[in-house]
């Protein structure tokens, strides 16, 4: 196992060296110490490793990550994981607003509660809270999933495409051209398989109900107008 | 004996002209507020409202042909570990691949590298054609994400942060059903035929604190090699561009309102944003107060169609220039030579502006694949490669006339202005006296 202590080395140096690994590296433990905040922390890693990163985080840990899995043992600041492509990120605490924005693939645990715009514009990743999350969440959400086991706040949804949407709890409102939708079989296989992958547990496929696009704003008509 | 009343020649209101009527009626029978692509059309104080002075007693002129004239820039000098070199002070714009056709991309890319310059992606991320064929290439990255990703952010020559832009500072971007092919779909991960609308903020970041953190991120993940600019529209052009400086940019771009757009509503191009003319002076002022004139590259765009212009915005103090709607120009688009196609579509070469349509003649703004052949890219490539030369040597002219040995060195003094609200907003005298209106006690 690899060590980086960010109290003795330079936030530039740990990215760096971890930018340097690549498929082939048997150097696939990694932990770094004392995060204490920082901000970019293990963003832009591009190979399989699996980052233990020992407390808090600010902006955008792990951002644009591919391959690694990365887990913060702690709370995490905006945007973490920001524009994932691949692998897996875990926030044990909580997380605060965007997290998971424009993420393509991959796959965004957090433990705790996320706050708002949670899973904003995602394109394709899979983002899982334990807790709640804020208002404007899912906004302009594309695709990926989105699956919460707490409560929505306000605007759930607003503006969003074909992103697919869990949520166990109540849901404070929901945005514009978002609805609810009948949860079939094909969506309770798909939450299954999440939740699976999620390392998560203590609650079944069929105790969420599912929320997405109604397709009304797709294309622009002016008698629609005030949904906007 | 009747008495007739002559007749009076009959007399329409100034402020009922012909197009504000054909608007009225326009929004009456659709209920929609009209979109169309280009920048403001108004006539606004601009570049043809100054003038060079040229070399007199005081000042000697060079020998046009045999003594140099210098014109190259280099960008990002600040904090990038890689700055960018261009042999000529004129980039093309972002544009994207959505908007333009993949044969209009490859266009720009091979005239913008023979040229010796840059090109510029835009919301929809960057294609093999484009990369392939510019040498040097700034990636865009805006709101929308649009195909974001890593692997291309490093494999872009410089980064630019979308701000704004001129067209439509505040707004977000949109394109109608009608462009958005299987392949422009699956680039922005959206269902093929919907509007796909580009949000006017970015989704992970508000403001300049957040955006100095964000900044941090991208140099982080491209290990400090790649310049960053911050694209702005003209709004507010001195706080603006000291909040980017502040923010980390390694240059800064501000867009006039005269710069285009693929589709945008005509009320926000015409009504939302300031002359390209008067965001000039008050963007070099925030980099001269903050002592990062040079240091951080001022890139100016929004209505730049000659070597003039070029020489001008120079001379107000930009590092570089850029071009959108003249690039697109030069490769062939609202060309007479397709008068009856346009007149087809109810207009007229070199007023088409309905790019959001998708069914533009030259198969420059289109995503029709018949349409789209029209284009030879080799062809329009080397057009626009002639058109960045010409340019260039236009301003090398000026450059020359006035005693300078790189365009950089044109300076206010170089100029005077045709009308006190150009002296107002250029900050240079009116022609023939010394009067800069906004100046001393006037």
């Amino acid at each position: 196992m690899r060590t980086i202590d960010l109290a003795s080395t330079s936030l530039r140096e740990m990215n760096e060296l971890l930018h340097k690994q690549n498929a082939g590296t048997n150097e696939t433990q990694w932990e770094i110490l004392n995060p204490k905040g920082r901000h970019a922390v293990a963003v832009g890693v591009d190979a399989p490793l699996n980052i233990d990163i020992k407390g808090s985080v600010g902006y955008y840990v792990a951002g644009m990550n591919k391959q690694a899995n990365v887990t913060v043992h702690g709370s995490a600041g905006p945007g973490a994981a920001e524009n994932m492509m691949s692998g897996k990120v875990v926030v044990k605490g909580d997380v605060s607003q965007y997290a998971g924005a424009t993420g393509r693939g991959g796959m965004l645990v957090v433990e705790g509660n996320a706050s708002s715009r949670c899973g904003i514009s995602m394109k394709g990743i899979d983002i899982v809270v334990k807790g709640n999350i804020g208002h404007m969440s899912a906004f302009m959400a594309q695709t990926g999933n989105l699956v919460v086991f707490g409560d929505a706040g306000d605007a759930l949804g607003d503006s969003i495409y074909e992103a697919r949407l869990f949520v166990r709890g109540s849901v404070k409102s929901l945005g514009a051209d978002c609805i609810e939708k009948e949860m079939r079989d094909e969506h309770l296989e798909i939450i299954d398989g999440i939740l699976k992958r999620s390392g998560l547990n203590g609650v079944k496929p069929k105790d969420f109900r599912r929320y997405g696009s109604a397709r009304k704003l797709y294309n622009f008509n002016i008698d629609n107008a005030d949904a906007y | 004996m009747s008495y007739h009343n002559p007749p009076t020649t009959p007399r329409k209101a100034a402020a009922f002209d012909d197009y504000a009527l054909s608007e009225i009626r326009r929004a009456a029978t659709t209920g929609i507020y009209d979109i169309r692509g280009g920048g403001a059309k108004r006539k606004v104080p601009h570049f043809d409202d100054l003038l060079f002075l040229g070399a007199s007693m005081s000042r000697y002129p060079l020998e046009g042909y045999r003594e140099k004239c210098s014109t190259n820039v280099v960008i990002g000098t600040r904090f990038a570990k890689k700055p960018i070199e261009l042999k000529i002070p004129i980039t093309i714009a972002g544009m994207s691949f959505g908007s333009l056709s993949a044969n209009a991309k490859e266009a720009l890319g091979r005239g913008a590298t023979i040229a010796g310059t840059s090109t510029t992606t835009g919301d929809g991320g960057m294609t093999p054609e484009e990369r392939g064929q510019s040498q040097t290439l700034v990636y865009q990255y805006l709101p929308s994400r649009y195909g974001m990703n890593p692997d291309d952010l490093r494999k872009a020559d410089a980064i630019e942060v979308v701000v704004g832009q001129g067209a439509k500072p505040g707004g977000g971007g949109m394109l109608l059903g009608q462009k958005i092919s299987d392949r422009v779909a699956e680039m922005r991960t959206l269902p093929k035929g919907i509007d796909q609308r580009s949000a006017c903020r970015h989704p992970d970041w508000t403001g300049p604190d957040d955006l100095e953190i964000k900044i941090l991120e991208l140099r982080e993940i491209t290990d400090w090699e790649k310049p960053i600019y911050i694209k702005v529209g003209g709004a507010r052009p001195y706080y603006d561009v000291a909040l980017a400086v502040k923010a980390g940019a390694d240059a800064v771009v501000v867009d006039g309102m005269q710069g285009g757009t693929a589709a945008t509503q005509e009320v926000f191009i015409e009504h939302v944003g300031q002359p390209t003319l008067a965001c000039i002076r008050p963007a070099v002022q925030a980099l001269q107060d903050l002592g990062m004139h040079r240091k951080v590259q001022l890139i100016v765009s929004g209505g730049i169609r000659n070597g003039a212009d070029v020489a001008k915005a120079l001379a107000l103090g930009a590092d570089a220039v850029s071009v959108g709607t003249a690039a697109l120009i030069a490769l062939g688009d609202n060309d007479p030579a397709l008068e009856s196609e346009y007149n087809k579509l109810h207009t007229t070469a070199g007023a088409y502006d309905d790019w959001h349509e998708g069914r533009d003649p030259a198969g420059i703004t289109t995503q029709d694949p018949e349409l789209s052949r029209r284009l030879d890219p080799v062809l329009a490539g080397r057009r626009l490669a002639n058109y960045l030369k010409v340019m260039t040597l236009e301003a090398q002219t000026i450059a020359r006339a006035c005693g300078h040995n790189h365009v950089h060195n044109l300076t206010p003094e170089d100029l005077c202005a045709l009308t006190i609200e150009a002296a107002a907003m250029a900050r240079v005298p009116l022609a023939g006296t010394g009067w800069i209106p906004g100046q001393g006690n006037f």
